[in-house]
């Protein structure tokens, strides 16, 4: 418990000398070009969490938490562009997929969580900057007014029936984006941070994985983590396999699906790395 | 004769089609577009009568899915399916059929309810600027669709919109094999629809300024006999969301389908088929308890079914690529209380238990 604490203060120091570090140690750009990434100062925000989580057996509505994240974040201004994600490809890194519009300068879309995944390797390869996928918690802080908390009414708990036509309803009332394909960097506005096209007609990928979690007056037990199913946001907050690409909307399901998998990454500050391995050795000290 | 025809029809412009030769009650029916049917009786205790219908043919551009591919639609009335028209066996149906001269094609009708001359097809070919008035006795109870039949041009015609539903109910009401009544709440009018739209060199759907240059390109996609969508009512998603069909628990649906070209297999997840008079002809007795039905193409089907249990069912064709993937899928919502002894979740997604020592290895069994 102790060396707990040590981490956590640690990770305080961490994330205040974090963005000087980061600006120091950021080499001259190399072939693929700056990333435009804009630096976020951590400040609280509300959260809901995401998964699946239930009481007493039956299904309630994810926690809403005040939360802060233990340090500033850096987050690209926008997605990952088709041209962009392109030179990946041409570099045998990253598969490739279809580009229906052939358009350059649009985000890439129509990839998977190992796509996004690759491109996030190749490109901190090539930069010498540590690139990733947003957690949920990040990118709806980073997001602000753009993230949708679409919590459903309290429903009887007795009935599955119930929630199940809440959830139908508030599905079939989402509004559809006017514009189906990508369309270029900033058409859908910038929010209050400073950030392009969040909840726009593109759905990003998150490196949260599913979790199912159960409630009970003291605590919180998380009983199943499925990261074979990511979390995906956008114009609402969805969970989808790793491997899809072109979601669609069908069968069961209704409104509007999450037809554009796209994505944008976080700067890993380089402390942070220092401090994941001070993470891992506080993890193998309590294990033993 | 022609010219004594036309003069005989000159001096009664007014009563166009109102042959009474028959001397029988006339009624005239407005006709409500799909999934819903006009109000009519169940049983009736009247006489045969004349039953007035007019189906408006509409050329026109639709849209037919969420991502606003297009197509040009041949319709009746304007509507994919075409409305359906209800009478009781033993009635004559009088139907005008108007091409009006906004429309470029000559249009008709095949009614497979009707008795002689290709059905109607061959007595009401209409150029644009044109109507006639067809009238043919419903001598066989049943649900049987109609569709548009010009020659050399007929697979283009119905797979573009031209078809639609005729419900011949037996005049004492519906029975089940051993002639108990069975009665409906309402009407769910399901028309299935293959599409057939073409794409450019990149894969995008085409868009055309004319239901004509439409044709060619059209005509190959049909040859290859994969549709692109094969919809409900028209359009991927038409029964969905807000669209959603509704009932409540207890509510009975007289479920009609009809598919006036290819083969489908409609099936209710979560519930069943009562009575499913899977050919759709009131004659035979209706098969019960189906899990899944099939109606032929250039057929119509019906379904009676009872509500138990509310929530959001989902009606598909089961070819489930069909279904999930090209459109053809309906939600029915339905509201009521759960009924815990048809189903109940005794234990909610959870870790799997430790197994106990010395319970029995499923995998050893099955090896």
């Amino acid at each position: 418990m102790l060396l707990l604490m040590k981490v956590k203060t640690a990770m305080l120091a961490g994330a205040l000398a974090a963005p000087v570090v980061a600006a120091a140690l950021a080499p001259s750009p190399p072939s693929p070009g700056p990333v435009s990434a804009t630096l976020l100062a951590s400040t609280s925000f509300t959260y809901r969490a995401a998964g699946d989580f239930s009481r007493g057996g039956r299904p309630v509505e994810g926690p809403l938490r005040e939360l802060r994240l233990p340090t500033d974040l850096r987050i690209m201004k926008r997605q990952v562009t088709v041209a962009e994600y392109g030179r990946c490809v041409d570099e045998g890194a990253c598969p490739r997929v279809a580009v229906p519009s052939g358009a350059q300068d649009v985000p890439v879309v129509g990839v998977s969580w190992h796509d996004a995944s690759a491109y996030a390797a190749w490109i901190s390869h090539k930069t010498g900057i540590t690139y990733r996928l947003p957690t949920d918690e990040e990118w709806t802080f980073a997001a602000a007014e753009k993230a949708r908390d679409e919590a459903l009414p309290l429903v009887d708990p007795a009935d599955p029936a119930q929630a199940w036509i809440a959830r139908y309803e508030a599905e079939s009332s989402r509004e559809r984006p006017s514009a189906t394909t990508p369309q270029p960097g900033g058409t859908f506005g910038t929010n209050s941070k400073g950030l392009d096209d969040l909840a726009g007609n593109v759905w990003e990928w998150t490196d949260s994985c599913f979790v199912r979690t159960s409630l009970d007056e003291k605590k919180e037990t998380v009983t199943n983590v499925n990261c074979g199913v990511r979390i995906v946001e956008g114009a609402h907050r969805t969970y989808m396999t790793d491997f899809i690409r072109d979601p669609k909307s069908g069968g069961c399901a209704q409104g509007v699906p999450p037809t554009n998998l796209g994505f944008r990454l976080v700067v890993e500050p380089s402390w942070s790395v220092i401090a994941s391995t001070v993470r891992g050795i506080a993890k193998l000290l309590r294990g033993t | 004769m022609g010219a004594a025809l036309a003069a005989l029809m000159m001096t009664t412009p007014a009563l166009a089609g109102a042959a009474d030769d028959l001397k029988l009650p006339r009624e005239h029916i407005d006709l409500v577009a799909p999934p819903f049917v006009h109000p009519h009786e169940q049983a009736t205790k009247a006489g045969p009568k004349i039953v007035e219908f007019k189906l408006t043919v509409q050329e026109k551009e639709v849209v037919i899915d969420d991502a606003g591919t297009k197509m040009w639609a041949m319709t009746y009335n304007g509507s994919m399916p075409g409305p359906m028209m209800v009478v009781h066996e033993g009635d004559y149906v009088e139907l005008t059929l108007v091409n009006p001269e906004t429309n470029t094609m000559p249009h008709n009708i095949d009614l497979h309810a009707a008795t002689g001359g290709l059905g109607g097809g061959a007595l009401t070919h209409v150029n644009p600027g044109e109507q006639t008035v067809l009238r043919f006795k419903a001598t066989r109870p049943g649900v049987f669709i109609y569709h548009c039949a010009p020659e050399g041009m007929i697979p283009w015609h119905v797979v573009s919109g031209m078809h639609g539903t005729l419900m011949v109910l037996p005049r004492d009401g519906l029975k089940d094999g051993a002639g108990k009544s069975l009665h409906y709440d309402k009407v769910f009018y399901i028309g299935e629809n293959d599409l057939y739209v073409p794409k450019d060199e990149n894969g995008k759907y085409k868009t055309y300024d004319s239901v004509g240059e439409s044709y060619s390109d059209t005509m190959d996609v049909m040859r290859k006999l994969i549709p692109t969508h094969e919809v409900f009512e028209g359009r991927v998603g038409a029964l969905t969301g807000k669209n959603a069909l509704t009932a409540k628990v207890g509510e009975t649906v007289l479920i009609v389908h009809s598919e006036a070209n290819s083969d489908t297999r409609p099936h209710l997840i979560g519930g069943h088929g009562d009575y499913v008079w899977e050919t759709g002809k009131f004659n035979n007795p209706p098969e019960r308890d189906l899990e899944t039905w099939f109606v032929r193409g250039g057929s119509a089907g019906a379904a009676l079914y009872t509500f138990r249990e509310p929530g959001v069912y989902a009606y598909v064709n089961h070819n489930l690529i069909e279904a999930v993937e090209l459109g053809a899928t309906a939600h029915i919502k339905v509201e009521g209380k759960w009924n815990e002894d048809l189903m109940k979740q005794i234990s909610p997604p959870s870790p799997i238990p430790p197994a106990k020592i010395g319970a029995a290895d499923p995998v050893a069994v099955t090896r």
